[in-house]
């Protein structure tokens, strides 16, 4: 007779659950990448394997510059978002419910309940006003309005973890007379680190996909990839970028397994 | 903290430096021919970037915020007079234009812009009908095809979710004029769409990939489109509405406050010449406006169908004009309600 | 003693505002500042070709409820409004659920596993989502699309014996929704999941709960701060959502984001524009301090 282990954390069906999501999430992308390499003019149809349309985004100028565009922003809309998420994070957790807590609140998530071309409009108006008084027109508004709505994102994974967090372990630190930089540095950044990673993740992938606040405070030659698509929906879309996309899922492929090889020697 | 501030500061800078030798083009998306960008910017020593606008709308919107920084921009023909209006852009300085003669007389006294004044072609096109006649074998140059759809297209229609091309077509149909402020004819208008839009299978772009993969049958579409459809299949031809159709002209005007003003004379001085304007044609897929392009043409785009209307359907065509008062009120509670 | 009670908290006071303070300057520079000129421009008159002009009026916050009837020039109720903000609210309310549904084993499973295959799976559950939201809603068509992978499939197996039609329904947007959407919740579940003391669970265990009683008593309210993050950081960017429903939905049905995109995009209504925003800003705000309200209530008894 087969024994199965008895594992306390096991629960019926998620597991074959799990996979199904995983299944349904790679699904997309093998379209994606396999049609990458598709001969036709057409993204939809089969036509044969070939590498035209990776000879034809590489030569694409304003696709480069796109992709360089969108990762540049997001990499330091995720910097910057979720640091400051962080402070906030540790600020309005855990202590005695205080005046001003629920604005803090209200603040925080307020990005997430405006559509964006509200916020896009208003933003135009407020960095065209900038624009002209100080004639600096490069990537900063762009990163700065990335980063504000994608405080929410890195804030609220962040607090939920610090909101169940056990006080005792900070508690004998201090009691150990460490510094209260210690005991963060020690004790609350490592136990926060899943939560920060999360967050940051998130954070990234929402300055990613942005395109309507982009498209309004954009300057000249500042594209990024979905604002790129978006012009290119009116017209016929073509294949070049599906090249670029899976061009982008190996770059990060390859730096996710590097990152990841290099952590588990560390264990 | 020094070093990082001249590292932040640097990197911000990236963008910004105007040197001498640039242009700013702000363009529909996957619109402007990167060869020609190319053999521009080798001939002038001129780096030009591109930047992409959806809409009419957000790219006004834009340049009237101020500030963008763009020189050249390309509305459609009713933009160009909001722009002028509005003050945004410049008469152009026809001295700096040799190839300002180039331009077909039938484009030169437009409407928008007699004797252009403000504004140099790009590209025009219509919007018509592109039907698969291996599904209907019917009159196409009608726009029953979509108000009131024979019963072998039912259900395979797609409609481009374009306010101002598809009520212009459906106004026309029901008898009454682009920007029509006539409360009767509005109704009729509304009415006929409601009981259409059951028929329809959806209101989306891209027409060239459901089209030619046999999603749809038929799409209200811009010629350029058509023409794409039908080099990958034979049987998909492009039907001019002969209750009426709209006519359309994307337009290079010159900001007031561009940066690089000389350049962009440059530019669109270079644009008027036939050879080039035929390589933007050749990559957007549409006629240019400007005479002696034809032989410069590529092969599958002389003597086309979809770029030069048959006489009989000729004077059918009218040009988009951007509905202002009541006419706009109109649309726009008949579209919100097309869509709710 | 009591002097020294009150100082800590002072001091911790302070502290919160202090840490939170960079976080509301950004915020407030580039997204909630900015919506004074939103709420201001919610109570001016359109000008022609889009944009305002500064003469006040309230035609705007009117045109939510109530239009004049076109044809008539009677003011009847919206209705069209009306449908397209019911329709947005029930289809991201769904949304929301449906990503519970699938996102918590998915999350729970990934907690689970050991300290280096849990970084393995974070990992593949993030990689989809460093591609295009564009690019992935176009390659989710090509899947149910009636002669897509998902139709062969199953057609090949002998589950269905003619093709599912999809493509443009509502299904098809939940499916485009709940795809784009779902990091939006198992991250959060995943970070509290993570720090969940699973010792309780064997304590359930030797008080001879089933699974079900596990699952309902222990770990649901445990992990409920992460159900409510996720659920925020779902529900409401479905309300605004955009891109989406244009492609996946074919067009035909607005929702919200699509209606207000059409006041300031071709409708050239930018205060009714406004007065829609604000009037979405009030429902979610109403809607978040209710779940900030019975999270807070909970802390303090609990």
């Amino acid at each position: 007779m087969a024994r199965r282990s008895f594992s306390v954390t096991d629960l019926p069906g998620f597991s074959t659950v799990a996979m199904m999501v995983f299944a349904a999430l790679y699904a997309p992308m093998v379209v994606l990448v396999v049609y990458s390499f598709n001969q036709g003019q057409s993204p939809a149809t089969w036509e044969g394997f070939s590498l035209d349309w990776y000879r034809v985004a590489w030569a694409n100028d304003e696709v480069k510059n796109a992709t360089v565009n969108s990762l540049i922003i997001a990499t330091c809309a995720a910097i910057l978002s979720t640091a400051l998420a962080t402070l906030a994070a540790l600020g309005t957790t855990r202590r005695k419910g205080f005046k001003g807590q629920t604005f803090i609140y209200a603040m925080i998530n307020q990005p997430l309940m405006v559509p964006e071309i509200v916020t896009a409009v208003a933003l135009l108006l407020v960095t065209a006003a900038i624009k002209k008084s100080t004639g600096y027109t490069g990537l900063g508004y762009l990163i700065v309005a990335h980063a504000a709505f994608c405080i929410p994102f890195a804030y609220l994974p962040i607090r939920a973890r610090l909101e169940g967090m056990d006080l005792t372990l900070e508690t004998a630190a201090a009691d150990l007379y460490a510094s209260p930089w210690q005991t963060f540095r020690r004790v609350t950044l490592p136990l926060l680190a899943p939560a920060i990673f999360a967050g940051a993740m998130l954070a990234f992938v929402t300055s990613l996909d942005d395109v309507v606040i982009t498209e309004f405070i954009k300057s000249p030659g500042q594209d990024t990839l979905p604002t790129y698509m978006l012009g290119q929906l009116r017209r016929a879309m073509k294949p070049d970028v599906n090249a670029i996309s899976t061009a982008l899922l190996a770059l990060t492929l390859v730096l996710l397994s590097l990152f990841y090889l290099l952590t588990r020697k560390k264990d | 903290m020094k070093r990082t501030l001249t590292v932040v500061a640097m990197l911000m800078a990236g963008t910004a430096a105007h040197a001498d030798g640039e242009l700013h083009l702000y363009n529909w998306g996957n619109y402007t021919s990167p060869d020609l960008v190319k053999k521009f910017e080798e001939k002038y020593k001129v780096k030009v970037t591109i930047t992409d606008f959806d809409s009419n709308n957000t790219a006004l919107a834009k340049v009237e915020a101020g500030g963008s920084g763009f020189d050249l921009v390309v509305p459609s023909a009713g933009f160009v007079k909001i722009y002028a209006d509005k003050g945004l852009i410049q008469e152009l300085d026809l001295s700096k234009l040799p190839n300002h003669k180039n331009i077909d007389p039938a484009w030169m006294n437009v409407e928008w812009d007699p004797g252009r004044k403000w504004s140099v072609p790009w590209q025009w096109g219509s919007t018509g009908i592109s039907v698969n006649t291996k599904d209907y074998g019917g009159d196409i140059n009608t726009s029953a095809i979509f108000m009131d759809p024979p019963k072998e297209l039912v259900g395979k229609i797609n409609v481009v979710p374009e306010m101002g091309d598809v009520l212009a077509l459906a106004t026309m149909y029901e008898g009454g004029k682009i920007c029509d402020d006539d409360p009767a004819v509005m109704k009729k208008v509304r009415d006929a769409l409601i009981a259409a839009k059951p028929k329809w299978m959806a209101m989306d772009y891209s027409t060239v990939e459901k089209m030619t993969k046999h999603d749809y049958s038929a799409t209200v579409d811009w010629n350029g489109s058509t023409l794409r459809q039908r080099l990958a299949v034979p049987e998909i031809h492009y039907g001019y509405p002969k209750e009426g159709y709209p006519l359309w002209m994307d337009n290079v005007v010159l900001l007031k406050d561009a940066p690089n003003a000389e350049n962009a004379y440059l530019f669109m001085d270079y644009i008027m010449e036939p050879e080039n304007a035929a390589m933007l044609s050749a990559f957007a897929r549409y006629a240019n406006g400007i005479a002696g392009s034809e032989p410069f043409m590529p092969d599958d785009m002389k003597g086309a169908p979809e770029l030069y209307p048959p006489a009989e359907f000729k004077d059918k065509g009218h040009f988009l004009t951007v509905c202002t008062g009541k006419a706009l009120e109109y649309q726009t509670a008949i579209w919100t309600e097309l869509q709710k | 003693m009591a002097t020294l009670e009150e100082e800590a908290e002072v001091q911790s006071r302070r502290n919160a505002w202090l840490l939170s303070a960079p976080a509301l300057v950004v915020l407030f520079a580039a997204a909630a500042g900015p919506l004074i000129i939103v709420l201001i421009y919610s109570f001016l008159t359109p000008a022609t070709y889009g944009n305002v002009e500064w003469i006040f009026s309230l035609e705007g916050w009117k045109g939510i409820v109530f239009q004049h009837d076109i044809f008539s020039d009677n003011l009847v109720l919206a209705d069209a409004n009306l449908v397209i903000f019911w329709r947005s609210v029930k289809l991201s309310f769904i949304t929301t659920v449906l990503t519970f549904l699938v996102g918590f084993p998915t999350a729970w499973f990934i907690a689970t596993r050991s300290p280096r295959a849990r970084a393995l799976w974070l990992f593949l559950i993030t990689i989809p989502f460093w591609t295009n939201l564009l690019i992935r809603t176009f390659a989710i068509n090509q899947i149910i699309r009636n002669e897509g992978v998902l139709n062969t499939l199953l057609l090949k197996v002998g589950v269905i014996s003619e093709p599912i039609r999809l493509t443009y329904t509502d299904t098809a947007l939940l499916i485009g929704m709940v795809y784009v959407y779902l990091p939006l919740m198992v991250l959060p579940l995943f970070a509290t999941i993570d720090r969940f003391d699973m010792r309780l669970l064997e304590a359930g265990y030797d008080l001879y709960a089933n699974r079900w009683q596990i699952l309902r008593r222990i770990i649901l309210p445990i992990t409920r701060p992460g159900i409510i993050a996720g659920s925020i950081l779902v529900f409401v960017p479905c309300l605004g959502a955009y891109v989406t429903p244009r492609i996946l939905g074919g067009g035909k049905n607005m929702m919200i984001g699509n209606f207000i995109d059409l006041q300031f995009g071709q409708g050239q209504n930018w205060p009714l524009g406004s007065a829609l925003s604000i009037t979405l800003l009030i429902i979610v705000t109403i809607a978040l301090l209710a779940y900030v309200r019975t999270i807070g209530g909970e802390n303090r008894h609990g």
